[in-house]
């Protein structure tokens, strides 16, 4: 029989990869809005934004109580330590979703015009980092988050060719300067929910590990010098 | 000031029962480390060991040895009264001398070793009691009032004010706050952090949060052996040992 701590823990962990989903959901649908320049599609991504931010409040109250009722220790510590960041970094992809969506809205009211940016292999890359960030949340795979960590770096470089490409656009065509900025937003937001994969990813390996590795820092086996050791 | 410790290859038995199995451990001057575990690991036996407490028990003994500062605590020329005196050690449920006051069961070792004058006396309880946290509580009443009169987390810190008159060189502490309320085992607490400016303390807890809470350093024992020792946010955030983790989650023991 499972104790009341663990299926706390356990139910924790549903409510977040949940929430995952329902973020993940979002940026698709948000995507979908611009591919699509629907704006029913735009419409539900606010829809799920709403319930995005309400799972936020019920998980860190869950959290909350966790660690005030159970005072948990050592890797069910960094697991609940973990959940409230995760929570916080899904909560900000939808409201990046919301942000893709409302640029999508705007855009559909304009004439379309050609745009040099790839935003769908964007999408498909940002995407997938959500993904596997989760999957390694549930699977408690370090090496599934270093996999996200490492794609981090293919996103940043499409947003700054991206950027390159856009200014030119704007240059050579000052009357469509508007949509061009709208797409330009449109990737900002993608390369900033990478960037909260990362994260994401980031908090699952200091839960499984205890290695933190945020800001490129190195985590060392070595041992602390001046920690005490057995002899 | 306190002094540091080495313990090396310590075997202790009941009989025929090994309740502590090759233990080597450094314990770091003025700090303050935390020894826990399950029940019967070996946590209280291992304290005793220190203070050579553990050959009271009549049919116990061990061998290895324990560096206390410059006291070699096992060597046959050592006196283990004078090694009782020189590490003080307070016990899980508070014993004052019912009948003594305040006052006498402060000045109880003292005496014992020779204090006579009154002012010399006086000066000893009062600064003892000060840093023990009792005196303002008690300082009006501790001639009249008897030891046991006292609430038990006074009475606790009665005990350790006892055991801070002699001014000993290390403290252990078997389970002080086990029998306490919160409020009470918070001022026991706050008295430990302060004690280590001039004592080195060894403080065995059943109580993890408590051993987060004050110890510098923290080792954990199973079955008679020292599985981890490191630094006491080490140990309870990313321990290195399965064990370790198990027990401090809560998954056995």
């Amino acid at each position: 029989m499972r104790s009341r701590f663990q299926l706390g823990l356990d139910e924790l962990k549903e409510r977040l990869l949940e929430m995952g989903g329902m973020a993940e959901a979002a940026v698709e649908l948000a995507a979908d809005s611009y591919r699509k320049r629907d704006g029913r599609l735009a419409q539900q991504v606010f829809e799920r934004e709403k319930m995005i931010n309400q799972s936020e409040r019920t998980i860190d109250e869950m959290a909350v109580d966790l660690l005030a009722m159970q005072q948990p220790m050592a890797t069910d510590l960094r697991f609940v330590l973990a959940v409230l960041k995760i929570n916080s970094d899904l909560e900000r992809v939808g409201d990046l979703a919301v942000n893709i969506a409302q640029r999508s809205l705007d855009l559909a009211q304009e004439p379309e015009v050609e745009i040099p940016v790839d935003i769908a292999r964007m999408t498909t890359a940002v995407s997938t980092m959500v993904r596997r960030a989760l999957e390694s949340f549930l699977s408690a795979k370090a090496e599934v988050a270093q996999a996200v960590l490492e794609m981090d770096n293919i996103v940043d470089r499409m947003k700054d060719e991206a950027f390159i490409n856009l200014v030119a656009q704007m240059k050579n065509n000052p009357d469509n300067v508007r949509p061009y900025l709208d797409v330009l937003l449109i990737t900002r937001s993608l390369e900033r929910i990478a960037d909260h994969a990362t994260n994401i990813a980031e908090d699952v390996i200091f839960w499984v590990s205890g290695a933190d590795v945020r800001h490129n820092a190195r985590f060392s086996q070595e041992p602390d010098s001046d920690a005490p050791r057995r002899q | 000031m306190g002094v540091g410790i080495e313990v090396k290859d310590l075997n202790a038995w009941f009989g025929k029962a090994q309740v502590l199995k090759g233990i080597n451990i450094k314990v770091a001057a003025n700090a303050v480390t935390a020894v826990i575990g399950p029940s019967g690991c070996g946590k209280s036996t291992f304290i005793r060991c220190l203070n050579r407490m553990h050959e009271t028990n009549p049919d116990a003994h061990l061998s290895g040895s324990v560096q206390v500062g410059d006291i070699d605590v096992y060597n046959p020329g050592t006196d283990a009264v004078d090694v009782r005196r020189r590490i003080g050690m307070v016990f899980q449920k508070p014993n004052p001398f019912p009948t003594m006051s305040i006052y006498d069961n402060v000045a109880a070792g003292l005496r014992l070793n020779g204090y006579k004058k009154r002012h010399d006396l006086d000066v000893a309880v009062e600064s003892s009691l000060r840093m023990a946290a009792l005196w303002d509580e008690v300082k009006d009443v501790m001639k009249k009032k008897s030891g046991s009169s006292l609430s038990g987390g006074q009475q606790q810190r009665l005990c350790i004010a006892r055991a801070l008159a002699v001014q000993p060189e290390l403290l252990l502490m078997d389970e002080p706050a086990s029998a306490l309320d919160p409020i009470s085992t918070g001022k026991i607490e706050e008295l430990i952090f302060q004690l280590k400016a001039q004592y080195t303390v060894v403080i065995v807890t059943h109580n993890m949060q408590q051993a987060a809470r004050v110890a510098d350093n923290t080792g954990f024992f199973l079955m008679g052996k020292l599985i981890e020792y490191d630094k006491t946010e080490k140990i309870f955030t990313t321990p290195s040992d399965k064990r370790t983790e198990d027990y401090i989650t809560g998954r056995f023991g």
